[in-house]
């Protein structure tokens, strides 16, 4: 009788080890997913800003027609442009980027003083362009950075980082925002379900 | 809800439920269907019940399960251009709206999700919905109404308000309930309508009466249990829709859509426009009014305060929105 048990503490453990096994591997799936889904948000952000340069060129020349002696505001868009497409790194492109937001900004100011650039048809579909830009840029790093909260988080959860440990799986850094833009979001409503 | 409820808890719960939903249509449908062609059979030709065995109860469940399968299937995988082709909506280029497909992109981005295609109602109530299967294979309606209302901001609001039901899959939930459930509803009517049509058209035709009779007859009695039968689940019906949408989706689906625009102003000046609109969307009925932003048929409207709306009454939304801002 007792003989014929000696399977069982057998077929017990390597029942355990499987289900370990099958748990593991979920869970290092699970990580994998987030992980993805940060570099995915990540590069969402790069083709915003690619579609912000392609959008420059289009809304200089619509300006110049109307408004060609507001050189100076309109040269240091297309310089913040040209030095935003070539900045190294990610501090230095923050840097840049933030330069050709405030750049921007100025611009669409001045042109509040030319009623007849502002009732032009070319000009007000490029200027919906460029909200909606800067819109996406936006939503772009809240979404990147919403995303990596989760998977830093999984990656510090119980029982989830016995395995991130394992796998040496690495922490997000947050998009930080400049100082303007971080006192905004820090009025920004909070949400709890 | 406890704060620990992430959005992918939401999307696990509304599987859960659409899959319980194709379940039990499935199930029911079959023994419907069962139950109605036995009691046809019987009524029309008793004698072939004496000869009845359980291979034909085999065949005929079988056959049962097979259209009921069909019928869940093709809820799921084309629900969403049956609801879009019944509320008479036209899909629209970028060309045709920039700035509205502009918001739908931004906000698509800011979920995290593929910019679903967007779809014009041409209708001057005011009025949105969303549906699709999920994220991938999602879309968004919007009657003219309501697009030309809003400003930018507000038509923000409102896509996220829809975005956000496509992210957390209720628009999977809510299009099967819509097409499988709703659908008795409606189809109620018609075999009503059927009914008094086949009546009219045997008493008014005697010169014909003879040699229809007996087809006829056939048809007409089909028809009768079948409406019957219809009517007698119509109430059940709505319940189950009220049972299965839940008020909380609602206010959830506009907190989520201050989160994801980060701006409660856009939306809680769309509601606060709506509150004021008082016109009927035709195209919906009592099978699709849980899908839309807000309720369609405003003949309930007086009747949001009942535990059996389909919608929270919108002065409830504006107050929980006007919290946030605190």
């Amino acid at each position: 009788m007792l003989a014929e048990m000696t399977w069982l503490p057998w077929l017990i453990s390597i029942a355990a080890l499987a289900i370990l096994a099958l748990w593991a591997i979920s869970v290092y799936n699970g990580l994998i997913n987030r992980q993805t889904e940060a570099q995915n948000a990540w590069s969402q952000i790069d083709v915003q800003l690619k579609r912000r340069y392609d959008l420059i060129p289009n809304l200089v020349e619509t300006v110049k027609g109307y408004a060609g002696h507001e050189k100076e505001t309109l040269e240091r868009v297309v310089q913040a442009r040209n030095a935003a497409m070539h900045a190294r790194g990610i501090s230095q492109q923050a840097e840049a980027e933030n330069a050709l937001s405030a750049a921007l900004r100025q611009l669409l100011v001045v042109v509040e003083a030319y009623p007849e650039l502002k009732a032009n048809e070319n000009f007000r579909a490029l200027q919906e362009e460029l909200t909606s830009t800067e819109n996406r840029i936006g939503f772009a790093r809240q979404h990147y950075n919403d995303v990596v909260a989760q998977y830093n988080a999984a990656l510090r959860r119980f029982p989830s980082n016995l395995i991130a440990g394992l796998f040496r799986f690495p922490q997000y850094e947050f998009f930080q925002l400049d100082a303007s833009e971080a006192a905004q979001a820090r009025q920004a409503p909070r949400v709890q379900f | 809800m406890s704060a620990l409820v992430t959005f992918r808890d939401l999307i696990a719960a509304n599987r859960r439920k659409s899959a319980w939903l194709v379940v039990g249509f499935c199930v029911f449908t079959t023994l419907a269907i069962l139950g109605i062609s036995l009691g046809v059979i019987a009524l029309v030709a008793p004698g072939a019940l004496e000869y009845w065995d359980w291979r034909q109860t085999a065949v005929l469940t079988l056959l049962a399960a097979a259209i009921s399968g069909m019928v869940a299937l093709l809820a799921v995988y084309r629900g969403d251009r049956f609801l879009l082709l019944a509320s008479g909506a036209q899909p629209i280029a970028k060309a045709d709206d920039p700035q509205l497909y502009n918001v739908v992109e931004e906000v698509a981005i800011a979920a995290g999700i593929p910019t679903p295609p967007v779809y014009l109602i041409d209708d001057t109530a005011m009025n949105a919905f969303a549906t699709g299967r999920d994220p991938q294979h999602a879309a968004i309606a919007i009657t003219r109404g309501l697009r030309e209302k809003l400003t930018r901001d507000e038509l923000q609001g409102v896509i996220a308000h829809e975005i956000a039901h496509i992210r957390n899959y209720d628009i999977r939930l809510m299009m099967l309930l819509a097409v499988l459930i709703g659908t008795v509803a409606v189809l109620a009517d018609f075999f009503f309508q059927m009914l008094r049509f086949t009546g009219r058209v045997r008493s008014s035709s005697p010169s014909g009466r003879r040699r229809s009779s007996a087809g006829g007859g056939v048809v007409a009695l089909i028809v009768t249990v079948i409406a019957l039968f219809l009517a007698l689940l119509a109430p059940l019906v709505a319940q189950i829709i009220q049972l299965a949408v839940s008020r909380q989706r609602e206010y959830l689906a506009d907190a989520t859509a201050v989160e994801l625009t980060r701006n409660p102003q856009g939306i809680l000046g769309a509601l606060k426009k709506l509150a004021l609109d008082t016109e009927v969307l035709e195209v919906a009925n009592r099978g699709t009014a849980h899908m839309y932003f807000v309720n369609p048929i405003r003949q309930y409207a007086a009747r949001g305060h009942s535990i059996f709306a389909s919608h929270p009454p919108i002065q409830e939304r504006i107050r929980r929105l006007e919290q946030l801002l605190v």
